[in-house]
C-alpha cells in the first residue's frame, strides 16, 4: 500500500519531467506500432495465400508468359484437381494517380471464383459475370472506393494491352474476412486473348500465371516438382511454387526497405530507453537521501531498488498503455492517408504484443541501474546528500 | 545500555584515509540524555552514526545492551535499528510524498502490526508530540518545527530504547526549538528512552543530563576556550 504510494506519487513530483518522459513513450511505442503494422500490411498479401493452391509462371521471369494449350496439360498432372489462369493487365483507371490505381487481371471466368472461395459471391451476380464477354467482378473495397455499382462501365487505359478498354461490373465480391483483400478487377482471359488476337496476333494464346488447385496441400512440393517436371527441356519451362511462396517473392524485392523500417521501429526503442534511464538516473541521484533515510529506517535495499524500478515501469507501462491506445486510431488515419496502398492494414495482436513487451522491458532495464545504486548506496552517504 | 570502547574510524579520500576518530570510549548508560558537543568536522555526526548502527568502525566494539553491533552482517543490522533505534535529522527527512500519519507509519510497516494496531500507534504517537489535527498535511504544509515533531514521532512509534539526534535544533528558530527540546525531555524522564543527542545549542546542552566533547576526533574532559559550540 505504502509501497504503490511512494511509486506512484513520486511520479509526479516532477511534473513536467514526467510528462515529457511519457509523452516520449507514447510516442516511441505509437511509432513502434505504426511501423510494425506497414511491415504487416506488406505480407498481408502472402498470408491470405492459400496453401492449396500453387502459381506456375515461367522460370525464365515473370515478365514472360505461358503458353495456354499447358492447361490441358497440367491438369493430367497427379495431385492437381482445377487450373485456373490468371494475366496481369496493368491498366490505368483515370490517372496515374496512386489513389486511382488498383489492379486488373484477366483470369478463366469459368472456374477462377471457384479456386478463391475466400473471394465471397452471389450466384446470380458470378452467372452474369460468366456470360458476359466485356463483364467483370470488382472487390467489395474496390466498389466501395470508386463507388462502382452492378452495370457501371469502367474504362481502363491498356498500358501492356494498348487501347482503350472498357470493362462492365457485373458482380461484387465481398471478403471472407479482414484479412481478404477485395481491391482488384476480375475480367475474362478470354476477351483478352481476342482482342489480342486481332492486334497483335504473335502475343496471343498466352497467360501470365496458371493457378493450380491441388488436393492436399501437405502435397505441394510434390505436385510442383511434378508440374514443372513436365515442361522441362520445352521452349517456355515453369517455375512452380505456392501461391504464398510465390506472393514472398514479390516481397523479397522489397525485403531491405522491410528491414530498414524493423531497423528504424527498434532504434526508436533505444531511444526512448535511453531518455528513461536518463530520466530515472537523475530522479534517483535527487533522492539518495530519502533512500538512505528509508534504510536507516530499516528498509532493505531491495525495498528501495523497487521503489525506482516501480516507478520506472509505473511510467513506461502507462506510457506503453496510452501508446497501444493510440495505435488503432492512428492506423485507421494512416490507412485512409494511403488509400489502397495497403489493402489490409490492421494492428496485429502480435504488434500490441511488443509493443507492450518493449515498453516493459524498457522500464525495467531503465530502472535496473539507478536501483542497485539507490540500493547500494551507504546510508551515511545517502544522507549527506540533503540540502 | 551502549558500552563503546576503543572505537576507530576513518574515511577514504581518494588514496589516503583520513582519521575521524580515534580510540573512543564511553558509557551511555540506560535512560541518559547525552549532549555531544564539538567543532565542525570534529567528528560528532560520525560517532552518532556509529551508535545508531549506519556506519561501521575500522576497529574497537561498540555494545549495545551487550551485543556487539560492529559484528552483525547489513541485513541483521537493518533489522537491529528497525527495532532498537530511532532516528532524528536536522532537516527532518521525511518523505516528502507521504503525509504526517504515513511518515509516522513508515516504520511500523517493518513489523507484524495489523492496520489497525498502527492506526492506533500513529494516533497516539502524533496526539503525543501534539499534531492530532495535523496527520493529513504532507511535509511542505508543516513548518519545520512542525515537520521535526512528525520526525520524533516517527523516531519513537516503533518503541525503540535509544533515540539518536543530529543537530535536533539546527534549523529550528528558537521557540520551535525550545518545543523540541522540551519533547526529547519528556521522552527521556517520562517514557525512559535513551537519548544521544549531537548539538552545537548550548540552550540544547541545558536539556540534557551529561554533555561529552569531541576535538579532532578524540573525546576532552572540558571544551577547550571558544573551541565548542560558540557558533
Ligand atoms: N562519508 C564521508 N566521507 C569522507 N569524509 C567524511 C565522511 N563523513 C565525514 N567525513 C569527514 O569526517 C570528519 C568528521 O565529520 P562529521 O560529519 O562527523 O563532523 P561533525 O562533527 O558532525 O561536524 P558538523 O558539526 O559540521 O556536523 C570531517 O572532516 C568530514 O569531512
Ligand atoms: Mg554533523
Amino acid at each position: 500500500m505504502h509501497f504503490l504510494k511512494l511509486v506512484f506519487k513520486n511520479i509526479f513530483r516532477h511534473k513536467l519531467r514526467s510528462l515529457l518522459t511519457l509523452f516520449g513513450l507514447v510516442v516511441a511505442i505509437l511509432a513502434f506500432g505504426l511501423l510494425h503494422t506497414v511491415v504487416n500490411a506488406w505480407y498481408a498479401g502472402s498470408d491470405m495465400a492459400s496453401a492449396q493452391r500453387l502459381i506456375a509462371r515461367n522460370a525464365v521471369s515473370l515478365v514472360f508468359p505461358l503458353p495456354i494449350y499447358y492447361r490441358d496439360r497440367i491438369r493430367t498432372v497427379d495431385g492437381v484437381t482445377a487450373v485456373s489462369v490468371s494475366n496481369w493487365f496493368g491498366g490505368i483507371y483515370k490517372d496515374m494517380a496512386p489513389a486511382n490505381f488498383f489492379a486488373q487481371f484477366g483470369v478463366d471466368h469459368e472456374n477462377f471464383f471457384d479456386l478463391y472461395p475466400e473471394f465471397r459471391t452471389n450466384p446470380e451476380e458470378l452467372l452474369a459475370f460468366k456470360k458476359d464477354r466485356r463483364g467483370a467482378m470488382v472487390g467489395r473495397h474496390l466498389a466501395d472506393q470508386h463507388g462502382f455499382k452492378v452495370g457501371d462501365v469502367i474504362p481502363v487505359k491498356g498500358t501492356i494491352y494498348p487501347g482503350n478498354w472498357e470493362f462492365v461490373v457485373r458482380g461484387v465480391y465481398e471478403p471472407r474476412d479482414d484479412t481478404t483483400i477485395t481491391r482488384q478487377l476480375y475480367f475474362h482471359w478470354d476477351y483478352l486473348n481476342e482482342e489480342i488476337r486481332r492486334k497483335y496476333p504473335r502475343r496471343a494464346e498466352q497467360v501470365g500465371v496458371f493457378i493450380i488447385q491441388i488436393a492436399d496441400g501437405s502435397r505441394a512440393a510434390e505436385v510442383s516438382r511434378a508440374v514443372d517436371r513436365e515442361f522441362a527441356n520445352s521452349l517456355a519451362e515453369t517455375l512452380t511454387e505456392t501461391e504464398k511462396a510465390f506472393q514472398l517473392s514479390f516481397i523479397a524485392q522489397t525485403e531491405t526497405i522491410v528491414m530498414a523500417i524493423r531497423i528504424v521501429s527498434f532504434v526508436v526503442i533505444v531511444i526512448i530507453f535511453a531518455v528513461v534511464a536518463n530520466t530515472m538516473a537523475m530522479t534517483a541521484r535527487e533522492r539518495l537521501a530519502e533512500y538512505a533515510t528509508l534504510k536507516a529506517l530499516g528498509f532493505g535495499p531491495a525495498f528501495v531498488g523497487m521503489l525506482i524500478v516501480g516507478e520506472s515501469l509505473a511510467i513506461t507501462l502507462l506510457g506503453g498503455a496510452l501508446g497501444i491506445l493510440a495505435t488503432f486510431p492512428a492506423a485507421a488515419g494512416f490507412k485512409a492517408a494511403m488509400g489502397s496502398l495497403f489493402p489490409v492494414f490492421r494492428v496485429a495482436p502480435e504488434t500490441v504484443a511488443m509493443q507492450a513487451a518493449c515498453a516493459l522491458a524498457v522500464g525495467l532495464l531503465a530502472g535496473l541501474l539507478p536501483s542497485i545504486r539507490a540500493a547500494r548506496v551507504r546510508i551515511v552517504d545517502g544522507l549527506r546528500h540533503i540540502g | 545500555m551502549v558500552s563503546i570502547s576503543r572505537l576507530a574510524k576513518s574515511y577514504r579520500r581518494g588514496d589516503q584515509s583520513v582519521p575521524v576518530l580515534f580510540d573512543i570510549s564511553l558509557e551511555i548508560p540506560e535512560g541518559d540524555f547525552l549532549a555531544l558537543m564539538g567543532p565542525s568536522g570534529s567528528g560528532k555526526s560520525t560517532l552518532l552514526n556509529l551508535i545508531a548502527g549506519i556506519d561501521k568502525p575500522d576497529s574497537g566494539t561498540l555494545l549495545v545492551d551487550g551485543e556487539d553491533i560492529t559484528r552483525l552482517s547489513e541485513a541483521d543490522l537493518a533489522d537491529w535499528r528497525a527495532a532498537h533505534v530511532g532516528f532524528i535529522f536536522q532537516f527532518y527527512n521525511l518523505m516528502p510524498v507521504l503525509d504526517a500519519f504515513e511518515n509516522v507509519e513508515l516504520p511500523l510497516l517493518l513489523t507484524s502490526l495489523s492496520r489497525r494496531e498502527r492506526r492506533e500507534r500513529v494516533e497516539m504517537a502524533l496526539s503525543l508530540v501534539g499534531l492530532s489535527d495535523r496527520m493529513d498535511h504532507h511535509p511542505n504544509e508543516l513548518s519545520g518545527g512542525q515537520q521535526q515533531r512528525v520526525a520524533i514521532a516517527r523516531a519513537l512509534i516503533a518503541d525503540p530504547a535509544i533515540i539518536v539526534a543530529d543537530e535536533p535544533t539546527g534549523d529550528l528558530d528558537r521557540k520551535s526549538a525550545g518545543e523540541i527540546l522540551a519533547l526529547l525531555r519528556r521522552l527521556n524522564e517520562e517514557m525512559g528512552k535513551t537519548i544521544v543527542m549531537v548539538t552545537h545549542d548550548w540552550h540544547a546542552v541545558e536539556s540534557a543530563r551529561r554533555v561529552v566533547h569531541l576535538e579532532k576526533g578524540e573525546l576532552v574532559d572540558a571544551p577547550a576556550p571558544h573551541a565548542a559550540g560558540s557558533d
